[in-house]
């Protein structure tokens, strides 16, 4: 607390009470959506139109534009969905616990593209679909991960006490990040070392880089444009009896 | 300050998390070996890699040492990690990436010459991504830099 400006701290307390939240949102999805539009048309353009084809690939290296920025994601999810869920574990804020059950779908979601999108570049180039390595087996367990926290939200009635279980079960599988991760500089795997994650230079041309940080950043904005929507549904669902709701409702009419 | 309710939850939570990781980190370790997609060749001319049953080799396929025999479609090339070599039979139809100085990886067993007589052969790529035009300039910088 000593380090964070009091402006900062004051934004946050703000945030964490539901109809401040929701007004906020409502005003700042515009731009979202504007910057998400931008960041990924100047990706698709320049990774598939700008960016020469590759020395071994030819044009079929295109697919880490997608396959790439998803996985990432997909791991970038996890960790802030653990991180949300522990905070509504520990100092019980309702929008905490919100936050993570809604970041479950999103990171499904991309756990999936990147799988599917993996096989799909597989087949022509490693000559399989699927190989049971540490890489794609722990990226798998991930989409477990997900589709478990899920299904065990849904299960339990009472939504408080749901979002204390999928919090237990999503920090126990953080476990599994560091894993995925290191998975290709740990183990022999068909999966191919980091490329642009590693401490080293990256291994890719700088006419190939740019495109993919653009399609990197404008999937964390569609995470986020995709994340507040979801907040929002669930906010109302859960506060539907709340005087706030009844009078913004009311208002709005 | 942390209230104490909350502070308590706080260290439950990171003792779980660290028990989490402890204990796969140990399931892990153990089983290390099964976690590897393939043998080097160094494991295999050390005599790790099981004799009579079928396991996965990866390394990188030695330059000029890709040869076929009797003009057939059986194909004969050396593996190398950069320390020993394995020599790998193959007959069938080779991946887009297989290529002299590439890595791959593949399935079969060793034949009592030392032989790996390979049923499937995959590409493994490398991290390298570049136009053309690059590579063909690292390789000429690299030939002149062999001359000087």
């Amino acid at each position: 607390m000593f380090l964070v400006p009091n402006a900062v701290v004051r934004f946050f307390h703000r945030m964490a009470s539901p109809p401040h939240f929701y007004v906020f949102t409502e005003c700042v999805m515009p731009w979202l959506i504007v910057i998400f539009a931008l960041l990924s048309a100047a990706g698709l353009y320049g990774g598939l139109y700008l960016a020469p084809a590759d020395y071994q690939q030819g044009d079929s290296y295109r697919i880490i534009y997608i396959h790439v920025p998803s996985a990432w994601m997909s791991l970038f999810i996890y960790v802030a969905m653990a991180i949300t869920a522990a905070i509504g574990l520990i100092w019980r804020i309702k929008l905490a616990e919100i936050i993570a059950i809604s970041s479950a779908p999103i990171g499904a979601s991309f756990t999936f593209i990147a799988l599917v999108t993996g096989s799909l570049w597989g087949k022509p180039m490693w000559g399989t679909w699927w190989v049971w390595d540490a890489r794609l087996t722990s990226e798998l367990i991930l989409l477990f991960l997900y589709l478990g926290v899920i299904g065990l939200y849904g299960a339990i009635d009472d939504k408080r006490v749901a979002s204390k279980a999928i919090a237990i079960l999503a920090l126990v599988g953080v476990v599994n990040i560091p894993i995925i991760h290191y998975s290709v500089e740990w183990w022999n795997t068909l999966h191919q070392g980091p490329t642009v994650t590693k401490m080293d230079k990256p291994s890719i041309h700088v006419s190939m880089l740019i495109p993919l940080l653009f399609m990197a950043l404008s999937f964390k904005f569609y995470y986020l444009i995709a994340l507040l929507q979801r907040v929002r549904i669930e906010l109302l669902r859960r506060e539907r009896n709340s005087q706030w709701v009844k009078t913004m409702l009311l208002e709005s009419k | 300050m942390m209230k104490p309710a909350r502070k308590k939850r706080l260290i439950l939570i990171a003792i779980m998390v660290a028990g989490a990781s402890i204990a796969i980190g140990f399931a892990l370790r153990s089983f290390n070996d099964n976690l590897m997609y393939f043998f080097s060749t160094t494991d295999v001319v050390g005599g790790k890699a099981p004799k009579d049953a079928l396991f996965r080799l990866g390394g990188m396929v030695i330059k000029g040492s890709v040869e076929r025999p009797n003009d057939g479609m059986m194909v004969r090339f050396k593996l190398t990690d950069f320390s020993k070599d394995v020599t790998v039979e193959y007959t069938g139809i080779l991946p887009d990436l297989f290529r002299e100085g590439q890595g791959i990886v593949a399935h079969g067993k060793l034949n009592n010459q030392g032989v790996f007589v390979a049923e499937e052969v995959l590409a493994k790529h490398d991290e390298n991504y570049m136009p053309p035009e690059v590579k063909d300039s690292l390789k000429n910088k690299s030939i002149t830099s062999k001359g000087q």
